[in-house]
C-alpha cells in the first residue's frame, strides 16, 4: 500500500473510533435512564415553539429571492472573511481584486433591485 | 487601513504578473457581458430592443478583432526583431496563450454573433425578450475562452462552470414552456454531477502527481515514473467522465435528446456549436497536451467511446420522428467523428478535430436557424411532419437546411466532407484502421438520417400543399434579417470552405497547442 492510501488509515481509525464512542454513550445512558413516555417528549423540537403543520408544507414562492441574494451575500463572505485576515500580505493587489470582486457582485445586487425584486407584491 | 498597506509586509505573499494583452478577447467579452447588464439595468425604460442584440453582435466582433493580433503573435517564431513572439503564459503560468486557445476565441465570437442575430427575433416571436439572454450567451461563451486557455486543471473547472452555468439557466429559458423548464432541470441536474465528477478526477490527479498545473503535471509524468498509477489512471477515467458529459459522448449522452428537444432553438445552437468545442478543447488540452506520455492508457478508453458514440448516434436517429431529436442524434454521431481525431493523439488529429468543429459549428447554428424559422410560434411543433413541405413553402429555408443537411453528411463540396475526410485519415495514420472503418460506416447510416429529412421537406407535404395556401405562405412568412444574415454566412461558409479547405486547414494546423511557462 502506498504511503498515501496509508494515510487514509488515520481517516478510518477516527471514524471508528467516533462511532464507538457515541455507540458507547448512547448505550450506557440507555441502560441507567428512567423511561417514562410523553407525547410531548415526541414533538419535532422547533427553536422550544409548539411545531405547527406538518414538515412539508408549502412557503411562498416569494421567498426564492431572498434565498437568492443571500447566495450571492454568503459567497461574498465567504471569500471576504479569509481575505481580511491576510490584507497585509496582499497589499494593493489584493484590495483592487477585492474591490473588483465586490463590485461584480453588487452590480448583481443592482440589477435584481432595477428589475424590482426587493419590492415585496 | 493605507498605512498598513503602504508597509512592506514581512510575508508579502507574491501576486502574478498579468499580461493583460493575452486577456484582451476574454475581458472584452466577460466585461462587454457584465456592462450590458449595467446599462440595460440603468436605463430599461431609454433603452430600444434592437439595442441588445446589435451591442452582443459588436462586442462578439470586438472580441474576434481584438484576437488576430494575438493570433499574429503566437503562431510566429521568435525572432530577434520581435523576442516576444510565440505562446505564451501568464497569471502565473495558469493562462495559456496559443496558437489552440486563440482559434477557439475567435471560433466562440462567431458563435456569440451568429447566435445573438438568430435568437434576436426568436426572443421577441416568443415574447420572452430580453437582455438576459444575451449576457447569459457572452458569459458562457467567456467560460468557454477560459476552458480553451487553461493551463490548470482548477482554472479548466472554473471555465467549465462559467461555461456550463449559463447554459442550465439558458436551457430553461422559454419559461412558459414545460418542456424548457424540464430540459433546464434535467441538463442541470446531470451537469452539476458531472461537474462533480470532474472535479473529483481533479483532486486525484493532484494526488498523484502533485499539482493541478498543466505543465507541471507533464514534467511529472514525463520524468517520473509512478510504481503504482492506480491513482492517476482513475484521476483520468474521471476527468474523461466530466468532458464526456459536455461533449454528449456514449454512454454519457441520455440527456441530449430531451434537451435538445425541449430547450429554445437558438440556445440549442449555441450548445452544440460552443458547448462542445469548449468541451473538446478541454479535453485535447487536458489528454493530448498533458497527458500525452500516458497515451497508452487513455486511447482505448476514447477508441471504445467513439466506437460507442458513432454507432448509437447513427443508429438511434433512425427511429427518431422529431427533427430536433435527429440532431441531437445527430450531434451525438458528430461528437463520435472528432473523438476520432482525438483518439489519433497526434497533431494532425488534433488539427483536424479543430477544423471538424468550426465547419460542424456553422453548419449546425445554420441548421437550428432553419427550424427556429420553420417551426414558427411556440417552439413546439418539431415533428418531421410539421416541416412537411417546407422546401415548397418556404423555397429558401429548403435549399439552405439542404445544404447544412448535406454538410452534416459529409457530401463532397461542403466542409463537412472535408471535416470527416481529414479526422477519419488522421485516424488511419496513426494506424487506427478499426475505427476509421467503423466511422466510414457510421457516416453512410447516419446519411439515411439526413436523407429522411431531406424527403419530408422536398418530397412529402402534398395534402397541406394547396395551392393558395402555399402561395400565402410564400407571400406571408418574410426571414427575419438577423435570421437571413445567419444563414447567407452559414451556407456561405459551409460551401466555401467546402470547395477550398486549405486555409481553413491551415489555420487549424497552426492553432497547435502549446504548454508555456511564464
Amino acid at each position: 500500500m502506498s504511503e498515501f492510501l496509508r494515510s487514509y488509515l488515520t481517516v478510518a481509525i477516527f471514524g471508528a473510533t467516533g462511532c464507538l464512542l457515541v455507540g458507547a454513550f448512547v448505550g450506557l445512558s440507555a441502560l441507567v435512564r428512567p423511561t417514562r413516555p410523553q407525547a410531548q417528549k415526541y414533538l419535532t423540537y422547533e427553536s422550544g415553539v409548539d411545531p405547527v403543520g406538518t414538515g412539508w408544507s408549502q412557503s411562498n414562492i416569494r421567498y426564492y429571492v431572498f434565498a437568492l441574494l443571500f447566495v450571492m451575500f454568503d459567497v461574498e463572505a465567504v471569500f471576504i472573511f479569509p481575505w481580511a485576515t491576510r490584507l497585509e500580505a496582499y497589499g494593493y493587489f489584493g484590495l483592487v481584486e477585492m474591490a473588483i470582486f465586490i463590485f461584480i457582485l453588487a452590480l448583481g445586487l443592482f440589477y435584481a433591485w432595477r428589475k424590482g425584486v426587493l419590492r415585496w407584491v | 487601513m493605507l498605512n498598513i498597506l503602504a508597509q512592506p509586509p514581512t510575508d508579502a505573499i507574491p501576486t502574478p504578473d498579468v499580461a493583460w494583452s493575452g486577456l484582451m478577447p476574454l475581458l472584452i467579452l466577460s466585461g462587454g457581458a457584465v456592462l450590458l447588464l449595467t446599462i440595460v439595468s440603468l436605463a430599461k425604460d431609454f433603452i430600444p430592443r434592437w439595442f441588445t442584440p446589435i451591442y452582443t453582435v459588436l462586442i462578439g466582433i470586438a472580441t474576434g478583432v481584438a484576437a488576430i493580433p494575438l493570433w499574429l503573435r503566437v503562431t510566429d517564431t521568435p525572432s530577434a526583431a520581435d523576442p516576444n513572439n510565440g505562446p505564451f503564459a501568464t497569471l502565473d503560468s495558469s493562462f495559456g496563450v496559443d496558437g489552440f486557445s486563440v482559434f477557439f476565441t475567435m471560433l466562440f465570437a462567431a458563435v456569440v454573433v451568429l447566435v445573438a442575430l438568430l435568437a434576436n427575433d426568436y426572443l421577441r416571436r416568443e415574447d420572452i425578450d430580453g437582455p438576459e439572454f444575451y449576457v447569459l450567451m457572452m458569459l458562457s461563451a467567456s467560460g468557454g475562452i477560459v476552458m480553451a486557455s487553461a493551463n490548470d486543471l482548477i482554472v479548466m473547472f472554473l471555465g467549465l462552470e462559467i461555461l456550463s452555468i449559463a447554459v442550465y439557466v439558458m436551457a430553461a429559458m422559454h419559461s412558459r414552456r414545460i418542456e424548457s423548464q424540464e430540459a433546464g432541470m434535467k441538463y442541470f441536474v446531470l451537469g452539476a454531477l458531472s461537474s462533480a465528477v470532474f472535479l473529483y478526477g481533479i483532486a486525484l490527479t493532484y494526488g498523484a502527481t502533485g499539482s493541478t498545473n498543466l505543465v507541471e503535471i507533464r514534467e511529472f509524468l514525463s520524468n517520473v515514473i509512478l510504481l503504482n498509477d492506480a491513482l492517476l489512471l482513475a484521476g483520468f477515467a474521471l476527468l474523461l467522465v466530466g468532458f464526456g458529459f459536455k461533449v454528449a459522448a456514449v454512454p454519457f449522452h441520455s440527456w441530449t435528446p430531451d434537451v435538445y428537444q425541449g430547450a429554445p432553438t437558438p440556445v440549442v445552437g449555441f450548445m452544440a456549436s460552443a458547448v462542445k468545442a469548449a468541451a473538446f478543447a478541454g479535453m485535447l488540452r487536458v489528454f493530448w497536451l498533458t497527458f500525452g506520455s500516458y497515451r497508452t492508457d487513455w486511447q482505448p478508453v476514447i477508441y471504445g467511446l467513439a466506437i460507442a458514440t458513432l454507432l448509437v448516434g447513427s443508429f438511434v436517429a433512425i427511429v427518431q420522428t422529431d427533427v430536433k431529436r435527429m440532431l441531437a442524434y445527430s450531434s451525438i454521431s458528430h461528437a463520435g467523428y472528432l473523438l476520432v481525431g482525438v483518439q489519433a493523439a497526434t497533431n494532425e488529429g488534433t488539427a483536424t478535430v479543430l477544423f471538424y468543429l468550426a465547419a460542424y459549428a456553422f453548419m449546425v447554428i445554420g441548421s437550428f436557424t432553419v427550424i427556429t424559422l420553420a417551426t414558427g410560434p411556440g417552439d413546439a411543433k418539431t415533428s418531421l411532419t410539421d416541416i412537411a413541405g417546407l422546401a415548397r413553402t418556404r423555397p429558401v429555408l429548403g435549399i439552405a437546411l439542404t445544404v447544412f443537411l448535406l454538410g452534416q453528411a459529409g457530401v463532397p463540396f461542403t466542409s463537412g466532407f472535408f471535416a470527416k475526410f481529414y479526422v477519419i485519415s488522421a485516424a488511419a495514420d496513426a494506424n487506427s484502421y478499426g475505427l476509421a472503418i467503423v466511422a466510414m460506416l457510421a457516416a453512410v447510416v447516419a446519411a439515411f438520417l439526413y436523407l429522411r429529412i431531406m424527403m419530408a421537406i422536398w418530397l412529402d407535404g402534398d395534402e397541406v400543399a394547396d395551392p393558395t395556401e402555399l402561395a400565402a405562405a410564400k407571400a406571408g412568412i418574410p426571414v427575419p434579417w438577423g435570421a437571413a444574415v445567419v444563414l447567407v454566412v452559414t451556407v456561405g461558409f459551409t460551401l466555401v470552405f467546402g470547395l477550398w479547405p486549405e486555409p481553413m486547414i491551415e489555420m487549424a494546423r497552426d492553432a497547435v497547442p502549446a504548454l508555456a511557462i511564464g
